[in-house]
């Protein structure tokens, strides 16, 4: 596999200031969510695992790779189900319901 | 076309999409009315991730990838549904998880591809895993300290900050010599155990106030550690997820930092408030008023607008339900009320939204310290529950403290000011409050929410 180094700096680059822009327009009220919203999408680095424990190559990167899926799923899992269950939460008074 | 390179395109496109829906995930955070869509379209975006990854050619073998799977379902769903007062350590404790996963996958690579690694895969394998392993034992730090298994108060010794700076630097040195001699394999582990040793000693000398900035910068290193990782398997779209979210938790860090008037490295080498008793003894007892919930229903009764300000406290008291109780009260004899929140109140950014939200009060009447501060003039009173040094007026007035120039909620500018506070005992960072000796000032002692529980039952509401 070819790493293009290049390229891979420029998507990086790029990728932060959209991160930037795009979170700079988050309400603080949705701090704490947007924390664990983020760490869930982080929990993505679980597809470098599933590709080392898949491989095989030897004893030791399918043990850490299966300790480290294990880790990021939970993440993922744990982080999109209270990010959700925090949303919910959130209402407007808006219109009065009595 | 091979069947082969047929996959490899699905795979490619499914990473496309995926690192669209993330980057929509965010932007629809931006609103409480769009943010569980946001939500959806990262989990579609995750699983399409997950899947594509799944048809990879090179898996030969699904069986720990299955079991993984779902071990991480079975402790992932728990934690999912923690209490919501127990969220800032869920947060840090999965930043662990989130760093020791990168740290792993790291530590593995490079066993595999030793001792013929590339300059420039080592130099980012060595930043994967220094930043990973620092964030896993910093974040499990910073849990436990959130979860009060260890000690909340900061502990500081004579040279900490030059220890633990020549300990980042051996392991940078080292890191450096290896991307030089990747063969040299054997000095590997001390990339990993140096910095899990100063992630430990990093978070030591800090204490529960400075955890928002923390649990951000935590936040940042571990989406950092991951894009280093995406550059390591040369994987843009964890390059992109990565970038995201270490951009969002440098925005957070720096939010905190500036509510706090403090920089990044104050927060992590300055160790506030380790010398609080100094000044407590000589300090004369000057008088405060306080009053009893009778009274202070009375004032809340009479009043056309009130601000009521949370802070750590009222999580610690978990009185958010009977504040509900409290809004209701009021709001039901026409009284306005409102909440002002400061950025660092609690102890990760957001966290008194979230707590008043599950107490079911509606987010437009949560404002955020700049939409309330002009609002204090007009108000007639201002409720502080828990909160202490974010409403000291020193920090505006007094060059002396060690606060001044934290901007801080200006309570001391409305009619009546109530503090519930349990006794007189300075707040974290160990300043004297001069809020509680204002003549418009009075102390409502005791548990907060014992105490507005007693002043619902005077105004008549509530389960009474």
């Amino acid at each position: 596999m070819k790493l293009d180094l290049l390229t891979s700096l420029y998507v990086f680059m790029l990728a932060a200031f959209i991160g930037f822009e795009v979170i700079r327009r988050v309400s603080p009220l949705l701090h704490t969510p947007l924390m664990s919203l983020t760490n869930a999408l982080d929990a993505i680095a679980v597809i470098g695992a599933i590709i080392l424990v898949g491989e095989q190559k030897s004893t030791f990167s399918t043990v850490l790779g299966t300790v480290a899926i294990v880790a990021a799923t939970s993440n993922l899992v744990g982080g999109f189900v209270i990010t959700d269950r925090m949303l919910k939460m959130f209402r407007s008074s808006g219109p009065p319901k009595r | 076309m091979t069947a082969g390179a047929g996959r490899d395109q699905v795979i490619e496109v499914a990473y496309l999409a995926a690192t669209a829906l993330f980057i929509l995930s965010l932007k629809w955070m931006s609103s409480p009315a769009t943010a569980r869509r946001g939500v959806r379209c990262g989990e579609l975006g995750m699983v399409l991730a997950v899947g594509g990854t799944l048809l990879h050619h090179g898996i030969v073998d699904y069986k720990w990838i299955a079991v993984a799977l779902v071990l991480g379902v079975i402790i992932g769903v728990p934690l999912g549904r923690v209490q919501m007062t127990a969220v800032p350590q869920r947060t840090a404790l999965s930043h662990a998880f989130g760093a020791l996963c990168v740290t792993l996958v790291g530590t593995a690579e490079f066993y595999l591809r030793a001792p013929a690694v590339p300059r420039f895969t080592m130099a980012v394998l060595a930043m994967e895993v220094i930043l990973g392993s620092l964030t896993f034992s910093g974040s499990l730090m910073a849990a436990g300290k959130l979860q009060e298994v260890l000690p909340q108060r900061p502990i500081t010794y004579r040279g900490q900050n030059l220890v633990n700076l020549a300990l980042l630097a051996v392991a940078v040195g080292v890191a450096a010599y290896l991307v030089y001699r990747p063969q040299q394999t054997q000095l590997f582990p001390l990339i990993v155990g140096i910095p899990l040793a100063f992630g430990v000693l990093m978070i030591v000398p800090i204490g529960g106030a400075d955890m928002p900035t923390v649990i951000s910068l935590l936040n940042s290193y571990a989406g950092l550690a991951a894009a280093a990782m995406g550059f390591v398997l040369d994987s843009k779209l964890l390059i992109i997820a990565g970038a995201l979210d270490g951009a969002s938790g440098f925005i957070l860090s720096v939010n905190m930092s500036k509510a706090m008037n403090r920089s990044f490295s104050n927060v992590l080498f300055g160790a506030f408030g380790q010398e609080p008793a100094a000044g407590d003894a000589a300090a004369p007892a000057r008088p405060v008023r306080s009053a009893t919930p009778e009274e202070a229903a009375t004032i809340l009764a009479a009043a056309n607008r009130v601000v009521v300000v949370p802070g750590y406290g009222m999580a610690v008291a978990q009185a958010q339900h009977k504040v509900r109780e409290l809004y209701d009260a009021l709001t039901k004899r026409g009284v306005d009320v409102k909440f002002g929140i400061h950025p660092v109140a609690g102890r990760m950014p957001g966290h008194m939204n979230v707590l008043l939200a599950e107490a079911d009060i509606p987010y437009d009447k949560l404002l955020d310290m700049d939409e309330i501060n002009g609002d204090f003039p007009q108000t007639d009173v201002a409720l502080v529950i828990g909160a202490n040094d974010v409403t000291n007026p020193a920090a505006r007035s007094d060059a002396s403290s060690p606060i001044y120039g934290m901007p801080i909620l200006d309570v001391d500018r409305a009619r009546t000011v109530m503090v519930i506070k349990r006794s007189m005992a300075a707040g974290f960072a160990g300043i004297d409050n001069p809020l509680y000796y204002l003549d418009r000032t009075l102390m409502l002692f005791g548990d907060a929410r014992t105490f507005v529980g007693s002043i619902v039952r005077e105004l008549g509401g509530g389960q009474g």
